[in-house]
């Protein structure tokens, strides 16, 4: 904007040309509604600072998490997914997390074979009281996928 | 059929019917990047292809008809009717055939999977355009090339200049390089649903009924392949996989309850479960059923839950059992899986070695 005007708003006085845009990971997690959700939830109510770079996407069942959504995440700009469910024998729906792990486990090969590094898709357990747990998850994926770099799929 | 000494311009004499009646539709078949098959599928329809000549003046068709590009070049803008388009696009020629086809006619068909999602061509998207030619031109034990020629896009030879289309790194299907009417699934597509279909416009273009809405998949049904499979099917609980080769199945259960991996539960039916009613399980050509968009993702959800595994070891070893992940699950349909190609420039990984067992994941961390 070349003159300032009442309708000038804080963003417009930025000088955009000279701030450099720094690459940040794009984390999405999707996390069952039982136990991780709650989890992350309690990190939240308890304070617990975790990565600000994953966005949580609430979901009734880690076994519900079709690859179509991994695989969409990806495409949309994603550079990691993190796939969170009860711990083995705690699932709501008896066995959905277990399904969720052999699906985790055939997709990454996929991933492999699409030359993504496996290491972008992880599954964990977390339970509605490890509010810790979920918070050092976060941490560890995002200095994964920091790692890794950006995710630059090709058409 | 056609004389090919007739004039087929729109002023040409063959433009109207033997009876001087009314022009009859044109029709064009054309192939890209295609092994042929579709083209020897149409031929299937038996003396059925005499109706097609009866109601449809054929003005292009390479591997049947000696007509020219430059015929259809002269053509006018949407004089053809309907065009079979067949093959995936993968060199600039095929772009330019694709781009003609589409502005000559007024409904293009994606014919075949190939056309439609790109197909075993496709299959090279696990790969580079640098590794297939090393593969094609240098390394596979069949060749014998001493000076290491390779084909390029101009070469000067005793003064003259040749020049062959430039060969893409990334095989694309018909929709992502022009605006596709319609698609008829299949490698090749049967001969029933070809004539299905040619039925269907043949009575369209004489009752004057409306099209059915654009992007509509014709010639195929609206479920999956296990819905016309013949065979029994019990509760699945995967503990193995076999190769085809490595076992005798069982001729009336279901192939995958006996760990054969078949494509069926992922793939959309009207073939008439051809492979599976002979022992062979589907390998997914007839593309998604309705509804989803990756038949790779959808095999690997519908597989995954039923392995019978409960430990991530157990579940490894029962996937060591599939060789080639990618080139099983996206068989037919790579050039629309949702993670696009292999990463070539910005590659992560090595190349899995597919001749052998696939590469778990290194660092592969779940817990517990």
């Amino acid at each position: 904007m070349t003159t300032a005007t009442s309708t000038q708003t804080f963003t417009d006085t930025i000088d955009k040309s000279q701030t450099t845009p720094v690459w940040q990971p794009k984390i999405v997690a999707f996390l069952c509604n039982w136990c991780s959700y709650t989890g992350a939830d309690l990190a939240g109510v308890s304070r617990i600072q975790w990565s600000p770079f994953v966005r949580t996407v609430r979901v009734m069942c880690s076994g519900r998490v079709d690859p179509t959504l991994v695989m969409k995440a990806f495409r949309l700009g994603a550079d990691g997914v993190l796939i969170s469910g009860c711990h083995p024998g705690d699932c709501h729906y008896s066995e959905g997390n277990y399904k969720a792990m052999r699906r985790v486990r055939l997709l990454r090969r996929v991933l492999q074979g699409f030359g993504i590094h496996p290491d972008r898709l992880r599954l964990v357990w977390v339970s509605a009281s490890e509010g810790d747990v979920w918070a050092k998850v976060t941490d560890e994926m995002t200095e994964t996928v920091r790692n890794l770099g950006q995710l630059r799929l090709e058409s | 059929m056609t004389d090919a000494t007739k004039d087929h311009r729109p002023d040409g004499p063959a433009h109207r019917l033997e009876t001087g009646a009314t022009p009859k539709p044109k029709l064009a078949l054309y192939w890209a990047a295609s092994c042929g098959g579709c083209e020897i599928a149409v031929l299937d329809i038996n003396e059925k292809i005499l109706d097609v000549a009866q109601n449809f003046e054929l003005v292009f068709w390479p591997v049947a008809l000696d007509y020219k590009t430059k015929d259809v070049e002269a053509l006018a803008d949407r004089e053809i009717t309907l065009c079979l388009f067949n093959g995936a696009i993968r060199t600039d020629d095929n772009r330019y055939m694709a781009e003609l086809m589409r502005r000559k006619s007024k409904v293009v068909v994606a014919f075949g999977s190939c056309a439609m999602e790109g197909c075993i061509p496709a299959l090279s998207n696990t790969t580079s355009k640098e590794e297939t030619f090393n593969r094609s031109y240098h390394d596979s034990p069949s060749t014998v090339n001493p000076s290491a020629i390779e084909p390029s896009v101009q070469t000067q030879t005793d003064g003259f200049a040749l020049s062959l289309p430039t060969f893409w790194n990334t095989v694309q299907s018909l929709d992502q390089v022009i605006d596709v009417d319609y698609y008829v699934p299949g490698c090749p597509p049967q001969a029933h649903q070809i004539w299905a279909v040619l039925e269907t416009v043949i009575d369209i273009l004489n009752t004057g009924k409306p099209l059915p809405p654009k992007g509509t998949v014709l010639g195929a049904g609206d479920k999956t392949c296990c819905a016309e499979c013949p065979r029994t099917r019990e509760e699945k609980n995967i503990t193995k996989f076999f190769r085809p080769h490595e076992i005798k199945p069982d001729p009336d259960r279901c192939l995958l309850d006996q760990g054969i991996l078949c494509m069926g539960p992922a793939t959309r039916d009207g073939c008439g479960a051809k492979c599976v009613s002979t022992d062979m399980p589907c390998r997914g050509c007839y593309g998604p059923p309705p509804n989803a968009r990756d038949q790779g993702s959808k095999m690997i959800a519908a597989l995954a839950s039923v392995i019978d595994a409960k430990s991530p070891e157990e579940t490894d070893a029962i996937l060591d059992g599939i060789v080639d992940p990618v080139g099983t699950f996206y068989r037919f349909s790579m050039a629309k899986a949702t993670l696009g190609r292999r990463l070539v420039d910005h590659a992560e990984v090595e190349n899995p070695d597919v001749w052998g067992r696939s590469p778990s994941g290194e660092n592969e961390e779940v817990s517990p």
